[in-house]
C-alpha cells in the first residue's frame, strides 16, 4: 500500500489523462485496480467483458459483478503564436458495468454483461479558436451481451458473447472559421443521432496451464455505427444562406475498433497474482469522419487516418487477510493520432495510467470493491491539417494537455 | 479493523491527491509574468489617424469595427504590461453607419453586408443597408458631444493637413455642411475650436501610433482621379476634398510637426505607412477586360464605333500613338471597358461624336462600384463600359494612378525619415504588409487572410478597408515591430477568433 501511495505521489508532480481515440477502458473495478488487465483473471464474472472464456472457471455457481466509475477529464489548448488558450469544461463521465454469471451444469456456464466501453465527452468553450472543428462533442453507448461458456477441459474453456450496442452522438461545431449572422453570432451545426443499433461479437479462450499460470485470449469485432436520416440543426445561418443551409438530416458512420488482447495471470503465491495484458486496438479502422447533410452543406470528409496501437498492462492483487484485497497497476497506452490528424473532439496523447483498488469482503457472498485511476497525459504539439476553406489548407494546431482521473465503486455478490 | 481503518485513510488520502492533480502546460501562455513593456511606457497610449485608426469597416463607423480598431487591439494586449484605459469615441450599439446632427442627416452611408441576390450561381452580393433595407437603418445623432478624452484619435476621412486644422470638430450643423467640421470629429472633440492634434497630444501620452496620410491620395485614387493633384500647391485650404496633398512641401512640414506634437511629452511611439491602392481590392476587383461579348455582340459594337475609330484616324493619322491608343475594337471573349479619358487630345471641335474614348488597359484600374453599373444602360439605349464609356469617376486611369504613387512614394520617404530620425520611433512598413496580403495572403497559425474581396477575410465589404481579422493581423505585426523596437515581450492576438464579413 506504501508503494502505491508513492507511486500516486510522484505522478502527479511528474506530470499533467483517457485511452487513445474515444475507448474509455473503464469496464470492471476489480480489473481497473490492476491496470485494467484481466484477460486471463477467473476471479469474478467481469469475465464476460475481459474474457468469456474463463466463466466456467469462476468459483461461485453464480456471481453477480458491477459497479459505477466517476471519471473527470480535461485538456488544456494553447498556441504559442497566437496567445490562445482554451480549457475543456467536461461534465464527470459515468461509465457503468454489471455482469451476471450463472453455471448451468459442470461444462456450461451463461451470462449477461451490460457496460460501455466507448464514449467521449468534450466540451470547449463555444466559439473557441478550433470551433471550426468542434465546439463539444458526446458519444455514448452502451453494449447488453448475452454469453455461453464451455469448459473443453480442465485445461481449456471457450467463450461467445453476442453484443447489442446501442449509441446516441451528440456533435457541434461552427460551419467555418468566420461565417456569422447579422448580430455576429456564429453559424452552427449540430448533429445529433440517438439510439443508433448494432451488433457486435466477444470472443474468449482460456487456457489454465497449471495450478499458478493462466493464459487468456480474447477478441472483440469492429462495429460500424451507422447513424441515418438522423437530425441536423443548423443555427445562426445569415438570412441570406437560409436557403442554402435548412435544418436537413445527415447520414454518418461511426466505427468501434476490434480489440485483440491475450494476457497471462500468474499466482505468485497463496496471496499474490501478478496479470500482464497486451490489447491490441485495429483503429486503422477510423479511416475519417464523413457526414453526409442532405442540404447545401454536401458531404463533409474529415480524415482521421488512425494506426493500430498496442496498450500493455501489468497487475497485481495481493490477498491481504480474511477481508482484504489490494490491487495496483500500471498501463501504457500509445496514442492512435498520427502527426497532422490531432483534432480537438479527441484531443489524446500518449499515456500511462497509474491504478489502485481493494476488495472488502463483507460476508462469504457479499464484496465490496474501490478502484481509483490517474491518467497522465504527454503534453503534445500537434495539429489537424486537413481542414480547408475554399480550397485553402487552414491547418489548427497548438499544444496540447490532458488529465484525467476516475474512482470506481462496484460490488460482488456470489452464492 | 486495525488494517481496515488505515486503509481506508490511505485510500482517501490517495483520492484527495488524484483529484488535486491537473493538467498543467510546462509553459503557459497566459502567464503574465512572462510578459514586459521593454523600454517602453504603454500607461498613456493614444492612437491618431484617419478611418484605418477608428476602426471603420464596411463603409461605416460601427460598434463592433471600433471594438476591433487595432488601437482598441494593442490596448487589450498592452494591459498585461502596464498599458492603461483605451477609451474610444463608440457609436451606440444598434447604430448601422449614418449620422445625424439633432434630425439633417450628415453621413449617409450605412454598413454594407452580403445581401440575398435571388440568383443561384452568386446567392450573396454586397450592399448598402441604406440601399436595400432602409427600414433597418438606425442613424446616430451626434449633435451631443462624447465626453473625452479619448484614447483612440481616429477620423474618418481625416486628410494629415487636417489633423492641425481648428475647428475640425466644431459642433455645428453650420460648419458641418461647410465642409470645415467633420462630424465623426464634431461627436468628440473637446471644444468647438480645437483640433485632433490638440485634443491627441493633449492627453501627454507615453505611446503613440500615428498613421495619416492614406486620404491624402484615397479620396483621389477611389473617387477615379477626379479630383486635382496639388503637387507644389502649398496651401492646403485651396484644396478640394478629392485632391492629392502636395508631398512636397505640405505633406513633410505637417508630417513632421504632427510628430514633434506627439513627442512633446517624451512618447516613443509607431509611425505608420501608406499602402499602395494597387494592393486593395476596391481597385483590383473589377478586371479592366470585364466585358465578356459573344461574336455577333462585338461584330455590332465595332459597327456603332466605325465611325469614331476611322475619324480619330483622320485627324490624327492612323499611324499614330494616340489615334492606335484611341482605336476601339471588341472580340468574342473579354473585351476592356470603354472609358473617358481626359487627358486625350479633344477632337470634338472637329466632330462632337470625337469624345474623348479608349479602351481600357490592365494598368487602369476600375473602381469597386462600377461594378453594378457595367453592362447597364446608361440611356438611349447606350450600356456603360461597353457603347457608352465609363466616366472619369469610374476609372483610376494609368496616368491617375502615377500621380497617387508619386505622391505616396514622396510620403511614405517623409515617414519613414521622420522615424528614423528617433531612437523612440519606429517604422510600421503597412505598405510591406498589404503588398503580401495581396500577393500571397498572410498566414497566422490557425488560418489565413488573403486580399480577395469578400471571401478572402483581410478586406470588409467597402473594399479598402481591414475586417476586423484584418485589423487584429495589422495589431499582431505592429506588436511584432514594438517586441523588436522596444525590447518588450507582447503577445499576439489570435485573428482567427476575429470577425469577417457580415450577412443580412
Amino acid at each position: 500500500m506504501k508503494k502505491i501511495y508513492l507511486i500516486i505521489i510522484s505522478s502527479c508532480l511528474a506530470s499533467s489523462a483517457m485511452a487513445g481515440g474515444y475507448r474509455v477502458a473503464l469496464q470492471g473495478q476489480k480489473a481497473l485496480g490492476m491496470g485494467h488487465a484481466g484477460v486471463a483473471m477467473t476471479d469474478s464474472s467481469e469475465v464476460i467483458f475481459f474474457n468469456p472464456g474463463g466463466m466456467t472457471q469462476l468459483e461461485a455457481d453464480t456471481d453477480i459483478t458491477g459497479g459505477i466509475t466517476l471519471l473527470d477529464g480535461e485538456t488544456l489548448y494553447q498556441n504559442e503564436l497566437t496567445n490562445a488558450s482554451a480549457k475543456t469544461d467536461n461534465p464527470l463521465g459515468t461509465p457503468i458495468n454489471f455482469y451476471y454469471a450463472s453455471r448451468i451444469s459442470s461444462e456450461m456456464s451463461w451470462g449477461l454483461g451490460v457496460y460501455t466501453p466507448y464514449g467521449n465527452t468534450v466540451e470547449w468553450p463555444t466559439d473557441w479558436e478550433g470551433s471550426h472543428l468542434v465546439n463539444s462533442i458526446e458519444l455514448k453507448t452502451i453494449f447488453i451481451q448475452p454469453t455461453i461458456a464451455y469448459q473443453i477441459n480442465d485445461s481449456y474453456s471457450v467463450g461467445f458473447g453476442l453484443a447489442y450496442v446501442n449509441g446516441l452522438v451528440d456533435f457541434n461545431r461552427n460551419l467555418s472559421t468566420s461565417l456569422a449572422d447579422a448580430n455576429g453570432d456564429r453559424s452552427n451545426v449540430t448533429i445529433e443521432a440517438s439510439s443508433v443499433d448494432a451488433w457486435g461479437a466477444n470472443i474468449g479462450l482460456m487456457a489454465k496451464v497449471n495450478e499458478e499460470l493462466s493464459l487468456g485470449f480474447n477478441y472483440r469485432t469492429k462495429i460500424d455505427l451507422e447513424a441515418r436520416n438522423d437530425s441536423a440543426d443548423f443555427q445562426n445561418i445569415p438570412t441570406s444562406l437560409q436557403s442554402t443551409f435548412p435544418d436537413t438530416t445527415f447520414d454518418a458512420d461511426l466505427v468501434l475498433p476490434a480489440e485483440l488482447t491475450i494476457g497471462l495471470a500468474y499466482k505468485y503465491s497463496e496471496q499474490t497474482t501478478l496479470a500482464f495484458d497486451i490489447n491490441r486496438t485495429f483503429w486503422s479502422a477510423y479511416e475519417d469522419l464523413t457526414v453526409e447533410f442532405d442540404n447545401g452543406a454536401g458531404t463533409s470528409t474529415n480524415p482521421r487516418n488512425y494506426k493500430d496501437v498496442n496498450i500493455y498492462r501489468f497487475g497485481v492483487q495481493h490477498q491481504l487477510n480474511d477481508q482484504w484485497i489490494l490491487r495496483g497497476g500500471i498501463y501504457f497506452d500509445e496514442s492512435p493520432v498520427r502527426d497532422g490528424y490531432f483534432a480537438p473532439e479527441t484531443p489524446r496523447n500518449d499515456s500511462i495510467g497509474y491504478t489502485a483498488g481493494a476488495s472488502y469482503k463483507y460476508s462469504d457472498n457479499l464484496e465490496f470493491d474501490i478502484s481509483f485511476l490517474l491518467l497522465t497525459f504527454d503534453e503534445i504539439d500537434n495539429s489537424y491539417d486537413f481542414y480547408e476553406e475554399s480550397g485553402t489548407p487552414i491547418p489548427f494546431g497548438g499544444t496540447y494537455d490532458s488529465s484525467a482521473t476516475a474512482i470506481g465503486f462496484g460490488l460482488s455478490y456470489r452464492y | 479493523m486495525k488494517y481496515s481503518i488505515k486503509h481506508v485513510f490511505y485510500a482517501l488520502t490517495a483520492a484527495t491527491l488524484i483529484t488535486g492533480c491537473e493538467a498543467e502546460f510546462d509553459n503557459p501562455v497566459g502567464d503574465v509574468s512572462s510578459y514586459s513593456s521593454g523600454t517602453a511606457d504603454f500607461s498613456t497610449f493614444v492612437a491618431l489617424g484617419d478611418s484605418l485608426t477608428a476602426g471603420y469597416a464596411d463603409g461605416a463607423l460601427y460598434r463592433t469595427g471600433q471594438e476591433s480598431s487595432y488601437g482598441a487591439i494593442l490596448a487589450q494586449q498592452f494591459a498585461l504590461v502596464g498599458g492603461g484605459a483605451f477609451a474610444q469615441p463608440l457609436m451606440p450599439v444598434e447604430a448601422t453607419g449614418s449620422l445625424n446632427f439633432g434630425g439633417t442627416d450628415v453621413i449617409t452611408d450605412d454598413r454594407f453586408f452580403l445581401f440575398p441576390t435571388g440568383d443561384p450561381t452568386s446567392p450573396v452580393g454586397p450592399a448598402r443597408l441604406s440601399d436595400v433595407a432602409p427600414s433597418l437603418v438606425i442613424s446616430t445623432d451626434i449633435s451631443t458631444r462624447l465626453t473625452g478624452p479619448f484614447n483612440n484619435m481616429g477620423v474618418p476621412g481625416a486628410k494629415s493637413f487636417h489633423l492641425g486644422a481648428p475647428g475640425y470638430g466644431d459642433s455645428s450643423l453650420a460648419a458641418i455642411g461647410g465642409g470645415t467640421a467633420n462630424p465623426y470629429f464634431s461627436y468628440f472633440s473637446s471644444a468647438d475650436g480645437t483640433d485632433m492634434i490638440t485634443d491627441a497630444a493633449g492627453q501627454l501620452p507615453s505611446f503613440f501610433v500615428l498613421w495619416i496620410g492614406n486620404n491624402d491620395i484615397l479620396s483621389y485614387a477611389t473617387g477615379g482621379g477626379v479630383g486635382i493633384d496639388q503637387t507644389n500647391n502649398f496651401d492646403p485650404t485651396t484644396y478640394g476634398s478629392e485632391d492629392i496633398t502636395d508631398p512636397n512641401a505640405v505633406f513633410p512640414s505637417t508630417y513632421t510637426g504632427l510628430v514633434a506634437a506627439m513627442t512633446a511629452s517624451s512618447a516613443k511611439g509607431v509611425l505608420v505607412n501608406i499602402p499602395d491602392v494597387s494592393t486593395i481590392p476596391y481597385f483590383t476587383t473589377v478586371p479592366y477586360n470585364a466585358i465578356p461579348l459573344t461574336a455577333a455582340e462585338a461584330a455590332a459594337g465595332n459597327a456603332g464605333f466605325a465611325a469614331y475609330n476611322g475619324g480619330v484616324n483622320a485627324i490624327l493619322g492612323a499611324t499614330t500613338p494616340e489615334a492606335i491608343q484611341r482605336q476601339i475594337v471588341f472580340v468574342e471573349g473579354q473585351n476592356p471597358v470603354v472609358i473617358l479619358d481626359e487627358d486625350l487630345t479633344d477632337l470634338t471641335s472637329f466632330d462632337a461624336a470625337l469624345v474623348n474614348m479608349r479602351m481600357a488597359t490592365i494598368n487602369d484600374f476600375v473602381v469597386l462600384p462600377t461594378a453594378s453599373k457595367l453592362g447597364e444602360d446608361a440611356g438611349g439605349g447606350f450600356l456603360w463600359g461597353i457603347s457608352a464609356p465609363l466616366l472619369d469617376e469610374d476609372v483610376l486611369k494609368e496616368s491617375e494612378v502615377t500621380a497617387v504613387e508619386d505622391a505616396r512614394t514622396l510620403y511614405n520617404a517623409t515617414i519613414l525619415a521622420a522615424a528614423d530620425a528617433s531612437a523612440d520611433l519606429l517604422h510600421f512598413d503597412a505598405s510591406a504588409m498589404m503588398a503580401e496580403l495581396s500577393t500571397s495572403g498572410i498566414f497566422y497559425g490557425t488560418g489565413g487572410i488573403t486580399a480577395t474581396f469578400a471571401t478572402g477575410g483581410g478586406f470588409s465589404l467597402d473594399g479598402v478597408h481591414p475586417t476586423a481579422r484584418g485589423y487584429a493581423v495589422i495589431s499582431n505585426a505592429i506588436i511584432d515591430e514594438i517586441n523588436t523596437g522596444f525590447s518588450a515581450n507582447i503577445p499576439h492576438v489570435d485573428p482567427g477568433t476575429y470577425t469577417t464579413v457580415f450577412y443580412q
